[in-house]
């Protein structure tokens, strides 16, 4: 090989070489650009719920000047009116987040069965339809919503929030469901079916186990799209009973004179369990994320 | 999908019997049609419930074309028309473009860069409100927020009222959005490139292909679809997105930062006009529709590849 090329051997190898350096150091440098960019939202999260006197936003710092964890600990025991009141929030955000999973991938994977696997209807006339749903801006439908759930008898009462947000959580399960159920070869239905089984075993023994993964990813979906929403509960629901996380946050925001570091320690609280879902599951996630893409 | 589908074989032998038994997927018959229905009947029932009904009454509470000469004479919803174009355009198109090439970065095989996706899919699993909010007092508490200190400590300089301009605060919500967004595009390109099979870049490399060459003829032919179908479910989402607006910037300074969606939310809650509020969140469907025929459309496309 050298023997082939002695002169610009050498010289393309240093090229090479050099190339590989700069790609390296160009990778590093868009590294640690992402790194920050990333983080320093979250930083401030934390920079503002660890000062003691809450007031470090308005304290010339960069780093926390006396930090503590006090803040957390206080959330259990403070009398302050705007705290007292944040552990029912959370009750209220889980209990309207289980029940909007719950709910989603029953609606979803019963509506995809009979489209996808029963043949009801072309695949995408299902989707297409649920999908319009998402052409509608929420702003525009929740003035008309506050009407509705009147007349439906669902004023201030946390099931409107689970009935509109299990209406926009279920399209894209649909979606996913479709996409995911093309890889479920159609001779396990037919054999079945020579089997007699009846269209309720097919979709309990069949479709349900096999489509797991696919039900994980568009249920944590739907959890964390109700855990995560503000829009349908502060404008649905009134009472302070039914007060969840997220309009307890709002409510600190409209109020000039309140504790911002136990805003953004609740904040950081509320913010933890979507995390620890997002990591604990992400295989889940992506393949539920991707079930509609790769085939594109 | 290579998953072991013979452990899944029914227990009793089917093979020998004919193939022309009444088939399941053929037409639907009977107890099947029934079993079909009643599966589709809770969907149905939501969508008419909670979708057609109040679409239905939002149409006709908006059907006054009073209500839109009203809207187009008001100079706050001109601004707001013109924010919503920008907000969308710029906010979607550049954390698509960034997904896009940040995907490719995120490929690279290294043990950081893999850590480094850990910590940059962040932003993404932090619920909005929360995020958005700490936007907002990182810019607003004028001068000492973290951004201002940040600049300060570096640049010796006081940084601006980031609040005190319509442009300059709207450009804050976009930011805001692409830094909650953009992690989820770049997942899903990041899957969408890892499904395409290595042979085509081996075969790129024989023919002494450069980098920039592998990207525009391998890379983006094949992801052209899935970018087109993301980049359009991304702007139906970011017309009716009023979280980055209602809490990094609040449509500060006066009303100067607003997008149509949160306009309307004000019309119809702090000054008691429903009406004019329906209107004007209808008066953005002429840029929607389109977009969402044409989602449908590509959904289709993929359908029948499928």
């Amino acid at each position: 090989m050298s023997a082939a090329a002695p002169s610009f051997q050498p010289n393309l190898r240093a090229q090479a070489r050099r190339r590989r350096i700069l790609i390296e150091t160009g990778s590093f440098v868009l590294g640690a650009v992402i790194l920050i960019w990333s983080l320093v939202p979250v930083y401030n999260m934390f920079l503002v719920a660890l000062d003691p006197s809450g007031h470090n936003e308005f304290a010339d710092a960069i780093w926390p000047s006396h930090p503590t964890l006090g803040v957390f600990a206080d959330l259990w025991q403070a009398d302050d009116e705007d705290i007292r009141d944040i552990w029912p929030a959370f009750g209220n955000s889980i209990y309207i987040g289980v029940m909007v999973m719950t709910f989603t991938v029953l609606v979803a994977s019963l509506a995809s069965f009979a489209v996808g696997r029963m043949r009801l209807a072309k695949d995408w006339t299902l989707s297409g339809v649920a999908l319009l749903t998402y052409a509608i801006p929420a702003s525009t439908l929740i003035i008309p919503f506050l009407r509705i759930m009147h007349i439906y008898g669902l004023r201030d009462n946390p099931w409107a929030v689970i009935a509109a947000e299990v209406t926009f959580a279920t399209p894209y399960a649909i979606l996913v469901l479709q996409y995911y159920a093309k890889f479920i070869p159609s001779e396990l239905d037919d054999a079945a079916r020579i089997d007699g089984a009846s269209a309720v075993q097919l979709y309990l023994h069949i479709y349900l186990p096999l489509m797991a993964p696919a039900l994980a990813a568009v249920g944590t979906y739907a959890l964390l799209f109700a855990w995560n929403d503000y829009f349908y509960q502060y404008m649905l629901l009134m009472s302070e009973k039914h007060t969840t996380v997220a309009m307890a946050l709002e409510q600190f925001f409209d109020d000039d004179d309140a504790p911002w570091n136990y805003m953004m320690a609740i904040a950081i609280l509320y913010s933890l369990p979507p995390i620890a879902i997002f990591y604990g599951l992400r295989r889940f996630m992506a393949s539920g994320l991707t079930a509609g893409g790769l085939k594109g | 999908m290579s998953i072991g589908w013979a452990a899944l074989t029914p227990r009793k032998s089917v093979a020998f019997r004919s193939p022309r038994l009444p088939r399941w997927r053929g037409s639907l018959h009977g107890s099947d049609l029934g079993w079909a229905i009643a599966f589709i009947v809770p969907y149905a029932a939501l969508f008419a419930a909670f979708v057609i009904y109040p679409m239905g009454y939002g149409l006709w509470m908006g059907s006054d074309p009073a209500l839109y000469a009203a809207l187009l004479a008001d100079p706050r919803y001109l601004h707001a028309a013109i924010n919503t174009v920008a907000f969308v355009g710029l906010a979607v198109n550049v954390q698509m473009a960034l997904a896009l090439l940040l995907s490719g970065f995120f490929a690279r095989r290294r043990w950081w860069i893999k850590a480094l996706l850990v910590v940059y899919i962040l932003p993404w699993t932090l619920p909005a409100v929360p995020a958005y909010l700490s936007f907002h007092w990182m810019l607003v508490a004028y001068p000492q927020g973290l951004l201002d200190n940040l600049i300060t400590a570096l640049f010796g300089i006081e940084g601006p009222f980031w609040f005190n301009h319509g442009w300059l605060a709207l450009g804050w919500d976009i930011v805001a959005d692409i830094w909650k967004w953009m992690p989820l595009w770049t997942l899903i390109f990041l899957g969408g490139r890892m499904a395409i099979p290595q042979d085509l870049y081996d075969a790129a490399d024989v023919d002494g292909a450069s980098p920039y060459r592998r990207f525009a003829h391998i890379t983006l032919p094949l992801l052209a679809n899935l970018y087109l179908v993301s980049t359009l479910i991304a702007t139906i989402w970011a017309f009716g997105d009023y979280a980055p607006v209602l809490f990094v910037s609040a449509g500060t300074p006066a009303f100067e930062s607003e997008v149509v969606s949160t306009l309307g939310f004000h019309y119809a809650l702090d000054f008691a006009n429903p009406e004019l509020g329906v209107a004007a969140g209808l008066s953005i469907l002429p840029l929607l529709i389109p977009a969402v025929i044409l989602l449908i459309q590509r959904l289709r496309a993929m359908d029948v590849q499928l």
